[in-house]
């Protein structure tokens, strides 16, 4: 077993559980409550997988009226809810407790309003990221965040992590995506937050809600900015000696007015690996980049002779130009595998860390030594342009102790970023996983006015509780909690 | 109630603890305060309190231009920010505005007002408002505690965003001391279409279509019957976007401002020149953008003058009519300039809404003694 604890489950709660099960059967369709241990198993974890506890019951309701009479009954009998989407969630945001009800927003499926001229789309929250941009893509408009799971997670839980992809260098993640949702508070209570409007006027509450990972409430639906389809777009390859000139490569890119919509980074390690299982022919060299640029063929052309010219000044070992679509698949290809490539090599964690760009080589250096410290291999592979990392910790699933390892080799390399300016999670969110770490980006205090901002929302502190903040600390809100 | 504190004192603390200590003393007597950068926001004037300014919290901590951050503390002049990044072929993609023209005063703007507004101008259409692009925060909340949220990277989910309800929140929340903010490449080369004689109505739709189109609009504004869009680019980018610009919108006949002429007609749609030097209440409206002619026509019928921003998003109205009259047919209406009216300038939020920002309010702010009533329905 490994290093994250979760509170006991209460007893109270799970031997009412027949009376829970019965109130919420009352309120919703027969095919909306599950029960059974059978089912409730296929929701006792999403994709962060070493941890698994089956929930007290499913609820799946088809809309918003149904999300708010579920948590109506949770309100009232004192139920923990865990929100849950795709469950795609790699920090055990969705992980239920035995305790717990999960209301998952996956059937809430229906695109309720396409207006392009005025720039968005309204839909029910349980929409696949990339069945949005597919919607849109007669009218020649895309949705721009697209997470790596986009085939698979939800819009609620994009909102809910404030999910980004490789393209949100230019484009920006959720928050800058997000026009106005349908919140269902805990007490049950549905709110409209934002809209159409390019707003808002008194406090961002919806700024608040998105990005924080179903502590405040359950998004029923959402009103997306979408934008014009671009032209073309175009990458590039360049490898270099030494992963220093290629941080130095990316820092001249952004500073010279070129503005590409990606620019990716992968390390020897997974260079490697890539190779060995896709075989994109990639050079053999200490790291790549790739890097892509948007427009019209010209514009294209122009944005990468400038890019040339940079890399050009840095003696690149490579630098590969795509000169059609075949050419660019190709370079993207190795990219795209990459994490299944890893997967061949063994058991992996994960890791989502940001740190301040400049501070790229240096903590790349120190991973480094870090993995030799812990006798443990680390692959690289991230968005650079942003300075969002993904170390990819290699370990034996099946070799006691070996897990234990891991996290404690990722434990350092997350503090490692907060230490030269960073912060623990760029995009996967905190969950449980990273929730111990926070006192290590926030004092005490940063994290008290966090709580008090949930407790406005959630007086019961009954979504998603063991979540987010440390245990230790949110200990004496949940009791103070109970007592309401 | 909040006694009326009879002394106007000017409170200018220069540090970060200083001014912790001062809210502290105040949150313990339960005196309110009103909060200032430079004071070009005028009308704070009704509201309780002594002025507590941050404008002595000054000066940039760092600035990085490869890595496109900026964190500057919150009384930092905009003038010297923007000089810092025009410098480097950089800029506050948000374009904030220069109010103090159609405010009728004469301060410095700060970047820490810039924040607490949420300021953003016409570039807000492409690049997002200011909010989108604050990365990070340190702040003395209504007890005098020294908080922080966000960071100064592009990229970070850890815990909740504070930064986006401070932004927009004006002051009622905390006393910023710090932002980190994130900058842009200044594309070097700009022009600008100007289509003359067009009603509002068709200058709706010329936005719709042109903001349809992937040539990346950076500006889109209405007023005296010219529909204005901006294209801005690297080279060859500009001028491309430019002729494909020129075309969708063939045969209607289209003037042409080069780079300077652009310059200037942004700067003016921006500060919202054409309604400075006058004594009339000024609202700042915001509406689904196709829903704008109407809007403007009901605004006018009430005896004003009205202009686009934000390809229709954004109404700005100056002329007579109550509250209640531009409300009722403006619901997202905030009074920016009095003119003489009184009464609340943030438009009424839905009950649910209104608790939470309460309890909100309630959290960071005990005693009640920042800004009190600014933000007030
Ligand atoms: C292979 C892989 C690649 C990934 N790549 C990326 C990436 O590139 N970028 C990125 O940002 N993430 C990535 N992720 C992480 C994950 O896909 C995202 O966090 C995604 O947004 C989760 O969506 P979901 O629908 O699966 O949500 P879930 O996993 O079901 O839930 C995620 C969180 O949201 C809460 N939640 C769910 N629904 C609601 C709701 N209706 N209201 C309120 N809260 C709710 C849950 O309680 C939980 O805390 C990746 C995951 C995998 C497995
Ligand atoms: C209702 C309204 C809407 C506006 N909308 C726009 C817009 O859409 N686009 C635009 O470009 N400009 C807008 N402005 C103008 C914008 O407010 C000013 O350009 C900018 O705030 C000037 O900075 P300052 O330092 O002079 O601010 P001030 O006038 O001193 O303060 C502005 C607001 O921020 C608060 N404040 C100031 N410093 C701090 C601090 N350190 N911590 C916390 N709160 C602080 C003040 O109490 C006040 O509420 C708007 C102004 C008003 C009154």
């Amino acid at each position: 077993m490994s290093g994250i604890a979760m509170p006991q489950p209460d007893a109270g709660i799970i031997a009412r559980a027949p009376q829970i099960v019965a109130a919420l059967r009352e309120v919703l369709p027969a095919d909306a409550v599950i029960w059974d241990p059978e089912e409730t198993r296929a929701y006792e974890c999403d994709a962060l997988t070493a941890y698994r506890c089956p929930p007290l019951a499913v609820v799946l309701p088809r809309t918003t009226e149904e999300v708010a009479a579920a948590m109506r009954i949770c309100h009232e009998m004192r139920v923990p809810v865990v929100p849950r989407g795709a469950g795609t969630s790699l920090a055990g945001g969705a992980l239920p407790t035995a305790d717990s009800v999960i209301i998952a927003t996956l059937r809430l499926r229906e695109v309720l309003e396409i207006d392009t001229a005025n720039r968005f789309i309204r839909v029910q929250t349980g929409v696949t990221n990339l069945s949005v941009s597919a919607e849109l893509e007669p009218q020649g408009f895309f949705y721009a965040p697209d997470p790596s799971s986009q085939l698979a997670c939800t819009i609620a839980g994009n909102i809910a992590m404030n999910s980004g992809g490789a393209h949100c260098l230019k484009y920006g993640v959720t928050t800058n995506n997000l026009m106005g949702a349908t919140v269902v508070l805990p007490t049950g209570e549905v709110v409209e937050l934002g809209g159409p409007e390019m707003g808002p006027t008194g406090l961002d509450l919806m700024g608040l809600l998105c990005g924080s990972e179903g502590q405040l409430g359950i998004v029923t639906e959402a009103t997306l900015r979408i934008l014009p389809r671009p032209e073309g777009a175009r990458p590039v390859l360049i490898g270099f000696d030494g992963a220093e000139v290629a941080g130095e490569c990316v820092a001249r890119i952004i500073r010279s007015g070129v503005l590409p919509v990606a620019i990716e980074y992968m390390d020897d390690v997974c260079l490697r690996a890539v190779e060995a299982f896709a075989h994109a022919g990639y050079p053999d060299c200490a790291a790549v980049l790739i890097v892509e640029v948007e427009g019209s063929p010209a514009e294209i052309d122009h944005q990468i002779a400038r890019i040339r010219e940079i890399a050009g000044a840095l003696n690149p070992v490579e630098f590969r130009e795509s000169r059609n679509a075949d050419e660019a698949m190709a370079i993207w290809k190795g990219r795209k595998s990459a994490f299944g490539a890893m997967g061949r090599l063994g058991d992996y964690i994960c890791l989502d860390g940001t740190v301040p760009v400049g501070q790229l080589p240096y903590t790349l250096k120190m991973i480094g030594e870090l993995s030799r410290q812990h006798g443990l291999e680390v692959a690289n592979v991230f968005h650079a342009g942003d300075g969002n990392m993904h170390p990819l910790i290699l370990f034996n699933a099946n070799k006691p102790g070996d897990l234990e390892r891991a996290e404690a080799f990722g434990n350092d390399i997350l503090r490692l970023c907060v230490d030269v300016g960073g912060c623990l999670t760029g995009e996967h969110g905190v969950g449980i996983e990273k929730r111990d770490l926070m006192g290590k980006q926030y004092d005490d205090p940063d994290l008290e006015i966090q709580m008090a901002v949930k407790d406005v929302f959630d007086p019961r502190w009954l979504l998603n509780p063991a979540k987010v903040f440390p245990l230790d600390a949110s200990r004496p809100w949940r009791e103070e909690a109970a007592t309401r | 109630m909040i006694p009326e504190t009879p002394s106007r004192a000017g409170l200018n603390p220069a540090s970060e603890a200083e001014l912790g200590a001062l809210i502290a003393e105040r949150f313990a007597a339960r005196q309110p305060l009103r909060l200032a950068g430079g004071g070009t926001r005028v009308e704070t004037g009704h509201l309780p309190g002594d002025t507590l300014s941050t404008a002595a919290i000054s000066g940039v901590v760092t600035y990085e231009p490869g890595e496109m951050t900026l964190i500057a503390r919150a009384g930092t002049p905009l003038d010297q920010i923007e000089a810092m990044l025009a410098a480097e072929g950089q800029a506050l993609a948000f374009e904030p505005a220069d109010m103090r023209g159609v405010l009728g005063c004469n301060g410095t703007p700060t970047i820490g007002g810039v924040v607490a507004a949420n300021a953003s101008g016409p570039r807000r259409l492409l690049a997002g408002a200011c909010r989108d692009h604050l990365l990070g925060l340190r702040f003395v909340d209504g007890q005098g505690r020294v908080l922080k949220n966000g960071g100064r990277v592009m990229k970070n989910v850890t815990g909740l965003d504070l930064g986006k309800l401070f932004c927009g929140a004006h002051g009622t929340l905390g006393v910023l001391t710090e932002v980190a903010l994130k900058t842009l490449p200044h594309l070097p080369d700009r022009c600008t279409l100007g289509l003359h004689g067009v009603t509002v109505e068709e200058a709706v739709a010329i936005f719709s279509a042109a903001l349809a189109t992937p040539f990346e609009v950076s500006g889109a504004a209405f007023r005296d019957g010219t529909a204005w869009l901006r294209v801005e680019g690297l080279g060859p980018q500009m001028d491309y976007r430019r002729d494909r610009l020129l075309a969708l919108l063939a045969p209607r006949e289209t003037e042409l401002l080069d780079a300077e002429a652009t310059l200037a007609l942004w700067r003016g749609l921006r500060d919202l020149a054409h309604f400075a030097g006058l004594d009339a209440p000024l609202w700042r409206v915001l509406v689904k953008p196709t829903d704008a002619p109407a809007t403007v026509r009901a605004l006018q019928a009430l005896g004003g003058e009205a202009s686009l921003d934000w390809g229709g998003g954004l109404v700005w109205y100056c002329g007579p009519g109550s509250a209640q009259a531009v409300r009722q047919v403006a619901p997202h209406a905030t009074l920016v300039r009095r003119g003489g009216l009184t009464g609340p300038a943030f438009p009424p939020e839905a009950p649910a809404v209104a608790r939470l920002s309460a309890g909100l309010r309630q959290r960071f702010d005990p005693a009640g003694i920042l800004n009190p009533g600014l933000m007030d329905q």
